[in-house]
């Protein structure tokens, strides 16, 4: 077994002084909530903080509040098993509740936060690998080392966004709020994420991401369809978060997000454009045809790369497959 | 029976006596047995689910040390220098170890001794093994390993078998991988012909020439391998591991050390394995490295590795391109077959050489084949060494032959299953290769799954997307010939019997989850009347058992089993005569049964076990008796006939189900049948289990397992880690339906043959028929994954071959074949050029 590198652990008991604790140690502290994530980093060697401030004693970050036809809070510690299990949320966000349930297993979602999932690291089988392998290829750009080696010539780091939430959240339009060394701010889910492997999040230093508001419901409906190998433990590679707002059985808003292909949840602009003021019914032969000329036009925006499981190429080509299924879902 | 069909040797040495004729137990009625045939509990079951066994990293010694080896982080290179006095000089470090310092090679087999404990000169793959530090705990070792420096030379990287055979003869000579071998990096070249091929293809009404392409997968055991070795006060080197072969492990530390310490001063103990499936059977230098860095620092040693470090290890599935040409008649028969395997090796021998000949061996005892030729090479690769995983270089050739007898059944218009039963391989007959078959349930095994699955009336009628496939095997139960040359028995058996009625069962076999030990329990406990859980059972302790040669090819229960069968009738020969003169009846008439010894007219009239035993004890003194078990000799008398002989063959047949969504590729499989020709089941919960393990294993070879490797990066391994090297997980696993087919086979004990490899051989043609059933497309290649299944139904879309597959094989210069005369072509098992000159000795 790979051995954890020793640190400090900290466990403060609200999220006022976990901020105040980061700070004091600066860039030499990292957050962890389940630790699903940050631990196999640290086994890895990728992340390699000496102050590690838990937030599993912070009562403030687990609550949930709100009703339905108004926003909803959830505090970030909330487990993924929690939000899988809520009887309420299953009825009122069922996309939601089936995001988070189709992450990795059983066990790693009893372990397995809400906050730590949309900051999740990013993923490339180049860099999610121990020592001795990532020293076998003289390391990467994102730790190390200064290459890419999935696309070599490329100046930035293609690290691939793996949370299963991020895409259907985006999609509906989630909020998070956010607690720094300099105060709270509140800003969209979408604002949170950059097109970038390594730099993958606009949070700054210290900062704890201690609520995520879902949007109330009033008239939209929403799907995440996923793809991978197995049925359990496997991270997307490819994931499809769409949301539409009808008027009756018009379309007046759509949004979809394309996760597991690139580095942060990429939004299929065209195809949402094309469904904006069409009427769609279920089961209806030219809702369909509307529909699956719309999805393929998510083909050219997937970046599938050679850096997570099954071909890339292929990859590329289910998009249109699983942004049709997805919007289907919504009728 | 016929005395080469490979009885138990006879004279044991404790004790004498006439040996029981015809009590080899296998014509014995089911109903007369009351341990044999029943689902006995294992006789470790309650330690092993109240997790109370001791695994090798269990182990915990007093001022034990901890090792970590460095591992090359270049696949072919020479090394220039090695500093470790930085390491050295670490605070907690006891001693580090150079590959200088053992200079004698070893390996698996005696043709291929192309192994060192630790890199010398050159390292050949990412993870070969350059230096070794002992320190006080693992953080401190691997440190230390960080603080080696190690210079090297790069040269040329060979990461493909093409990549292998470009221009064997104008390469540098420094480049080759291995100085020994064929030209270049050629390691094995291996031609034999079997009748007349030509004339065969030319009476032939159909010839079909397909290529396919098996890709690696490795084992995958939950347990990594892990070692402790110490030295005791008295110089004896102790080395416990995770082994599957302790006898051979012995050998190679006895090699290996002989500068430091004679045979008998090893002692090597194989801990219960938690799981093995062929990863666990070659002598590992990990194990040699912390035997010798015990010696150095005076502490015990203990190593165990990482996952990583496991896929490093590998000795897995050789990936093979095959190349097969049949020549059928109208109704199926198979005239002429041609086989071509190159199977990419990896960077050292291993079992590589026995591998070759598997991906040739046991094309013919399944269907009768009137011609057989095989071609095999084995090319070496700067990649982890392959090596045996269950089903031993047959599942690649059997992927091979049974996706073409589906095309052929296609073509011909008969029905997959009937094709198959109309051309059997006949019990008791032999091969076109010259081996001998025994009991052959194979045809009811074809009848049982499809009259459970509805084969034949489903197959070819299903909607699209939705399909079954059909595919048989054969594996088999002990290999005929020990590793290295010697006429000594394969498996040999103690037994202690004590005057407080405690039998103890002495064997050198390991358990390594397959419950071989419960088996030895209850055989033995079968002859004494017994309750199987009151035996005491010894094993893999070369200290203490005798020796059997490991958990490998299928072979233990039936050479353990005939062995401890013959052990405990001669202990049984000792005690009637005592039991007989003290109860005053005819010798006849002493049964054993219950717990008791007692008169089978007068059941009353009798004694405790304890007291026959003292009976006997205090007449003719300490009671223990031995067995030993040494497979027929084989027909096979031609060079590479060595590899493919068993005392006899399982066989199954399984029938899948696959849902193929047509937009993706991606497919599910909800159910399979599968029947197994078990012989005789000694435990049939056991055998159950291990038809439904292959099932699960071959499902994940079938679907998605594979050992890529980033030709890119110099050959590093892509996924080595349990996460990404996908296995499926139990949302995959579909309802099994198991059938047990016994026809009990003369050279089992009570009958048995295998079950732990043959079940897993046909799930992955099966899948990949099945997926032709479901959407009309071949993916001759393993693993069939849902971009294959894709590509091929767009080729078929755009009026292209629905195929996905190989096109191409890497060239070789054959040498002449071997030309052996089949039976019927009145030859005598040996090459044409040899039969000659053996007439004339054999007159002489
Ligand atoms: C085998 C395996 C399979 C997996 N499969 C999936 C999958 O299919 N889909 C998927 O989405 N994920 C998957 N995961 C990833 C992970 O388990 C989940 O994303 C999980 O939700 C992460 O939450 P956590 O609380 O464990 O995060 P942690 O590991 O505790 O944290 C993750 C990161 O977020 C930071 N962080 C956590 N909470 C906060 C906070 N409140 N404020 C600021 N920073 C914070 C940490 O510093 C760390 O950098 C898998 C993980 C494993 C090991
Ligand atoms: S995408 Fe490139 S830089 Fe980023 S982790 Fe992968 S190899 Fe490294």
């Amino acid at each position: 077994m790979l051995r954890l590198p020793k640190f400090t652990l900290h466990r403060p008991t609200s999220a006022a002084d976990a901020v105040r604790i980061a700070a004091g140690h600066g860039p030499e502290a990292s957050y962890v909530a389940g630790g699903t994530d940050l631990y196999p980093n640290m086994k890895r060697r990728v992340q390699r903080p000496t102050h590690v401030v838990s937030l599993s004693r912070c009562a403030d970050l687990r609550s949930r509040a709100g009703v339905a036809g108004a926003e909803v809070t959830l505090g970030a510690m909330t487990t993924l098993t929690a939000i899988e299990r809520d009887p309420w949320l299953q009825e009122h966000y069922p996309a939601f509740v089936h995001a988070a349930s189709v992450i990795s297993t059983p066990l790693l979602r009893n372990m397995g936060t809400i906050g730590g999932n949309l900051l999740l690291d990013t993923r490339c089988n180049y860099y999610d690998q121990n020592y001795e392998w990532r020293e076998s290829i003289s390391f990467c750009m994102k730790c190390d080392g200064s290459t890419c080696w999935v696309a070599p010539s490329s100046p930035r780091c293609w690290a691939v966004q793996s949370s299963d939430t991020v895409p259907l959240l985006c999609a509906i339009g989630a909020h998070v709020t956010l607690l720094g060394p300099d105060g709270e701010r509140r800003i969209p889910l979408t604002d949170l994420y950059r097109d970038d492997g390594i730099a993958y999040t606009t949070k700054r230093p210290g900062e704890l991401l201690t609520h995520l508001h879902l949007p109330a419901l009033n008239g939209w409906r929403a799907s995440y369809r996923k793809l991978r190998r197995r049925g359990s433990f496997d991270f997307p590679v490819l994931g499809v978060g769409a949301c539409l707002h009808f008027d009756g059985d018009v379309v007046t808003r759509a949004e979809v997000r394309i996760g597991g292909a690139g580095s942060h949840a990429i939004p299929a602009v065209k195809t949402a454009a094309m469904l904006v003021g069409q009427r769609l019914r279920r089961d209806d032969a030219a809702s369909g045809e509307l529909i699956r000329a719309a999805a393929q036009e998510a083909y050219k925006p997937t970046r599938a790369m050679d850096n997570t499981d099954l071909d890339a190429a292929w990859r590329k080509k289910m998009a249109p497959v699983f942004v049709s299924r997805a919007i289907q879902d919504c009728l | 029976m016929a005395p080469e069909t490979g009885m138990p040797e006879s004279g044991g040495a404790t004790a004498g006596g006439e040996r029981a004729e015809g009590r080899y137990l296998h014509a014995v009625d089911a109903a007369s047995l009351s341990v044999i045939g029943k689902p006995w509990r294992k006789i470790d079951a309650r330690s092993r689910v109240t997790g109370q066994t001791k695994y090798a990293d269990d182990l915990a010694l007093p001022r034990m040390l901890a090792c970590k080896l460095l591992r090359s982080s270049v696949a072919h290179a020479r090394i220039k220098s090695i500093d470790t006095s930085a390491a050295e000089a670490l605070g907690g470090v006891h001693a580090v170890l150079v590959g200088s310092e053992l200079p004698v090679a070893f390996g698996i087999l005696p043709v291929s001794q192309d192994e060192h404990t630790l890199c010398i000169d050159k390292v050949r793959f990412i993870g070969d093994p350059v230096a070794a530090v002992a320190a006080v705990d693992e953080d401190t070792a691997w440190e230390a390993c960080r603080l080696i420096r190690v210079e090297y030379e790069p040269l040329d990287v060979v990461t493909s078998v093409f990549d292998a055979a470009r221009d064997p003869h104008g390469m540098d000579p420094a480049d080759r991988i291995h100085d020994y071998g064929r030209e270049g990096n050629l390691h094995r070249c291996e031609h034999l012909e079997f009748g007349d091929l030509d004339a065969a293809f030319a009476e032939s009404d159909l010839v079909r020439e397909d290529l396919c392409f098996f890709e690696g997968n490795t084992h995958l055991p939950m347990e990594e391998h892990s070692t402790v070795a110490f030295t005791d006060p008295d110089g004896k080197l102790c080395v416990m591991s995770s082994t599957q072969t302790p006898h051979y492990l012995h050998r190679a530390l006895a090699k290996v050390l002989a500068a430091f310490v004679p045979p008998h001063k090893i002692r090597v103990i194989a801990c219960p394995n938690g799981g093995g499936f062929g990863g666990k059977s070659d002598p590992f230098n990990h194990e040699i490295a912390v035997a010798r860095l015990s010696m150095k620092t005076g502490r015990p040693v203990k190593i165990t590795l990482t996952r990583e470090e496991v896929f490093q290890t590998h000795r897995g599935r050789h990936p093979v391109l095959m190349k097969s040409r049949i020549g059928v008649s109208k109704d199926g028969r198979i005239k002429a077959l041609e086989f071509e395997t190159h199977l990419d090796g990896g960077a050292y021998g291993s079992y590589g050489t026995a591998s070759t000949f598997y991906t040739g061996a046991l094309q013919c005892v399944t269907y009768k084949v009137d011609n057989y030729h095989f071609k095999g090479a084995r090319w070496f690769t700067n990649k982890a060494p392959c090596g045996p995983k269950r089903g031993h270089g047959t599942p690649q050739p059997r992927f091979a032959l049974e996706t073409q007898l589906d095309k052929v059944a296609v073509e011909l218009g008969i029905d997959p299953a009937t094709l198959r039963s109309r051309h059997l391989a006949e019990a008791g007959s032999l091969t076109a290769n010259w081996m001998r078959i025994g009991s052959m349930g194979l045809g009811e095994c074809i009848e049982r799954v499809c009259a459970g699955s509805g084969f034949r009336e489903r197959w070819g009628r299903l909607p699209l997307g939705r399909g079954v496939g059909l595919a048989c095997s054969s594996y088999l139960s002990g290999a005929g010939l020990p590793i290295y040359w010697n006429a000594m028995p394969h498996s040999g058996v103690q037994l202690k019997l004590d005057r407080s009625g405690l039998v103890t069962v002495f064997c050198g076999s390991t358990d390594i989850g397959q419950g071989s030990n419960s088996i030895l329990a209850y055989i033995v406990a079968e002859v004494f009347g017994l309750d199987p859980q009151d035996l005491r059972v010894v094993t893999s302790d070369t200290d203490l058992t005798p020796v059997d040669l490991g958990s490998y090819s299928s072979r233990v229960t039936v050479m353990t089993g005939n062995a401890a069968l013959q052990a405990a009738e001669r202990a049984r020969d000792l005690l009637v005569p005592h039991v007989a003169a003290q109860l005053d009846i005819p010798k006849g008439r002493v049964t054993f049964g219950g717990g008791r010894v007692f008169d089978c007219e007068d059941p009353e009239r009798g004694m405790t076990f304890a007291e026959a035993v003292g009976t006997a004890e205090a007449k003719i003194g300490t009671i223990g008796t031995t067995g030993s078990y040494r497979p027929p000799k084989s027909p096979a008398r031609y060079k590479g006939g060595g590899v493919g002989p068993s005392p006899s063959y399982s066989y199954t047949a399984a029938v899948v189900e696959v849902d193929v969504d047509p937009e993706t590729g991606i497919y599910t499989v909800p159910r399979i049948w599968v029947a197994h020709d078990i012989g005789r089941a000694i435990n049939p919960a056991l055998v159950v289990g291990q038809v439904e393990g292959s099932v699960y294993m071959g499902l994940g070879e079938a679907m998605m397992e594979e050992m890529s490797y980033r030709g890119n990066r110099f050959g590093v391994h892509k996924i080595p880690s349990m996460l990404e090297y996908k296995s499926p997980t139990s949302m995959e696993m579909p309802e099994v339906v198991t059938y047990l087919v016994e026809d009990p086979d003369p050279n089992g004990p009570f009958g048995a043959k295998e079950a732990g490899q043959g079940p897993l051989l046909p799930i992955m043609p099966a899948v990949a028929n099945a997926i032709y059933d479901a959407v009309g497309v071949r993916v001759d290649e393993v693993p069939v994954t849902p971009e294959k299944v894709f590509d091929a139904m767009q080729r078929k879309a755009q009026g292209k071959e629905a195929r996905y597959g190989p096109r191409e094989l890497p060239r070789v210069e054959w040498p002449e074949p071997r030309r052996v005369r089949t039976p019927w072509q009145g030859g005598t098992g040996v090459e044409v050029e040899r039969e000659d000159e053996l007439a004339r000795s054999s007159q002489g």
